[in-house]
């Protein structure tokens, strides 16, 4: 789960790093208010999850509180890579000395934490390393132990903060460090954290992302989760603990396990179709879960057919059938199914959809085949 | 002979009382694993499964008295991290954690921690192990599989079966299948079991079926040019799968470039290994 700008600077002022002055604004006039407040020069930010947003024209410096309220308008009237922008973050200007990239991540091959600096801020990590991969400085993080302050120092030289500065340097990355385990984060990253020209360390941009396995833990943060950038059907199947994705073809796809998920569309592809999604429906899936499921599938307005793919271990195919024969006799979706049922009560299974006149397979590429020329077929 | 598993493993089951637990030692048992015991704290002293199997109340008690080696982990994701110390510290040197779900930052220490003991994790998140046919720790069902000679390396796990149960209908046989996990930090990784493989007299190809995400594909390509005398079959699944989107393994998605289905696809490519477009095509591939 990532969170927004705003919020992870929430997180940054919990755990003392420190940021621009400035609030939320969800209305043009909350943001002439604001910048009133402020005095001065104002930036206005759109908050939404997307990255590229100052591209897109999701970020404007204004001089005065009536063009920040006309500017603020223009703003939140638009979308963002298909996001409509709800809410602005209204922060004073600041005047840059230097911008530094600072974060924390995961190495997934070590199994660390890695601390990350480089004195070239301001753009995407990626892009730093494209850019300037020899301007890239890490550390590993013992787990057990934290982040030292000597790692710290070492990056503050590697990436040549001046002398002087190192303590309030140190104090930052520490306090980030602090802020990842606090909130089981996988990713906290200040982009650019600035150097003033009155030598101070302020965060301007802030990402944070949280670790979905550990979100139990945090559910304060759940409350907040923004579903604006999701689609419906995203949010209808979490409700039901199914992971899907919506994509953009028409061959709906229903699957057990996620690589078997992954390769079922990867086959479609392949065999010249094209996956309206990626479904999961998890491991020993009751009738009812297989009938949400496929409830979210028949939603998606593009899909004109569907592809029910089962290797049954603890998914029972019978379970399976069960839950298909219920959502078509609920809903009567006038679109063809090719239905697949490999494994546990296979037999069982293929009775129960026998006289629903539904195309069936025993491969994985036969089913392909069957449910790609079916896609291809203009609907009547 | 086969890796990491044989008539020589005596397993524990941590969890052996839950739902999943129970079904799957059951079917364990079946298969004919040899199964010694199993660990639910509080309820040490009882019988389960027909009076055949003994609960202890740790895995320190169950090493103690059934000489357990291996140790099968189904307890839930909020204790799993807890019981697979537990299982490290009582001297069990195989663990195979099928829980998924467990904190990341509770695997850092995990894996920090057993760095410096001789165990081998296999998961979190893993469908397990098996050696056709008489040894299973894990929950790949046991008829999908023959005895043979093609060792299986996935992060997967129905997708596993897929693959397993197609060389079986092509008659090909496995030697061993090894499910290393589909979350981002897992115990071991490909290049280990590679190794394991290349070692083994009774496997002479090996088929691995990795996914999106991470960098793991791409080290074993490495491994496989320098290190690899037998012939290894790949496919890669997420072909067609989005950026910054978690395909529903933890451990499934592209991050700022990284993980993509056709670097690991042309990393492989590079280090010989052939690749199949898809899992029906991997037994024309073994055979040809």
């Amino acid at each position: 789960m990532r969170l927004h700008e705003y919020q992870s600077k929430e997180v940054f002022t919990d755990h003392h790093i420190p940021i621009p002055r400035g609030r939320l604004a969800a209305t043009p006039e909350d943001a002439k208010l604001i910048a009133e407040e402020l005095h001065g020069p104002v930036v206005l930010k759109a908050q939404v999850l997307m990255g590229g947003r100052g591209k897109a024209g999701g970020i404007r410096l204004v001089r005065s509180p009536d063009e920040a309220e006309e500017e603020a308008a223009k703003i939140l009237g638009r979308q963002i890579k298909g996001i409509p922008v709800r809410r602005l973050l209204v922060e004073e200007a600041i005047n840059i000395q230097q911008e530094i990239y600072l974060g924390l991540t995961i190495d997934r091959q070590k199994g660390q934490t890695l601390l990350i600096a480089s004195a070239e801020g301001g753009v995407d990590i990626e892009e730093i390393a494209r850019s300037y991969p020899e301007k890239i400085y890490q550390v590993g993080v013992n787990p057990l132990l934290g982040l030292c302050e000597y790692q710290a120092r070492n990056l503050a030289t590697e990436i040549e903060i001046p002398r002087h500065l190192w303590r309030q340097f140190n104090a930052i990355a520490l306090n980030l460090y602090r802020a990842y385990l606090d909130l089981d984060a996988t990713l906290a990253e200040i982009n650019p954290l600035v150097i003033t020209e009155q030598e101070q360390f302020v965060a301007l941009d802030g990402k944070i992302g949280i670790d979905d396995n550990a979100l139990f833990r945090h559910h304060n943060l759940v409350d907040k989760r923004d579903i604006s950038g999701e689609a419906l059907e995203e949010i209808e199947a979490r409700k039901f603990g199914l992971a899907y994705i919506k994509l953009s073809g028409n061959i709906g796809c229903l699957v057990n396990g996620a690589g078997l998920a992954m390769a079922t569309m990867d086959i479609i592809q392949h065999k010249g179709g094209k996956p309206a999604n990626f479904l999961d429906i998890g491991g020993g899936a009751s009738a009812e879960k297989v009938a949400a499921a496929l409830r979210i599938i028949l939603s998606d307005t593009q899909v004109e057919t569907v592809l029910i793919n089962i290797f049954g271990g603890i998914t029972r195919c019978d379970e399976v059938a069960h839950g298909i024969r219920q959502t078509l006799q609920e809903i009567d979706p006038k679109i063809p199914f090719v239905i697949r049922l490999v494994g546990t009560n296979e037999n069982e299974g293929r009775q129960i959809i026998e006289n629903a006149e539904l195309e069936t397979a025993i491969t994985l590429a036969d089913a392909a085949e069957k449910a790609v020329a079916l896609s291809l077929e203009p609907v009547p | 002979m086969s890796i990491l598993i044989d008539s020589e493993t005596r397993l524990i089951v941590q969890g052996i009382t839950g739902h999943e637990g129970s079904f799957h030692t059951q079917q364990m048992l079946d298969y004919g694993t040899n199964l010694v015991a199993g660990v639910t704290p509080g309820k040490g002293g009882e019988w389960v499964l027909d009076g055949k199997v003994p609960v202890f109340d740790s895995v320190r008690t169950a090493v103690e008295v059934t000489g357990a080696n291996t140790s099968i982990i189904f307890v839930p994701a909020r204790f799993a991290s807890d019981a697979i110390l537990e299982a490290a510290d009582a001297g069990i040197r195989l663990i195979v954690c099928i829980t998924e779900g467990i904190p990341v930052k509770e695997m850092l220490q995990v894996k920090h921690i057993l760095k410096s003991q001789d165990v081998i994790l296999i998961g979190p998140n893993s469908p397990g192990i098996i050696t056709p046919p008489h040894s299973k720790v894990g929950i790949i069902p046991g008829d999908i599989t023959r005895p043979g000679n093609v060792g299986v390396i996935s992060r997967s796990g129905t997708l596993t079966y897929e693959v397993v149960y197609a060389l079986k209908q092509a008659g090909i046989g496995t030697s061993t299948c090894v499910g290393i996990g589909g979350d981002a930090i897992i115990g071991t990784h490909f290049i280990e079991i590679l190794s394991h493989f290349e070692g083994d007299s009774q496997t002479d190809k090996i088929v691995m079926i990795g996914e999106i995400g991470g960098r793991d594909e791409e080290n074993a390509a490495a491994y496989i040019a320098n290190q690899m005398t037998k012939p290894v079959i790949g496919f890669i699944a997420g072909q067609v799968a989005p950026d910054n989107q978690r395909m529903g393994h933890a451990g499934a998605i592209i991050e700022g470039g990284v993980g993509t289905a056709e670097k690991k696809i042309n990393a492989l490519h590079s280090a010989g290994v052939q690749i199949a477009r898809y899992p029906d095509e991997i037994p024309s591939l073994l055979i040809g």
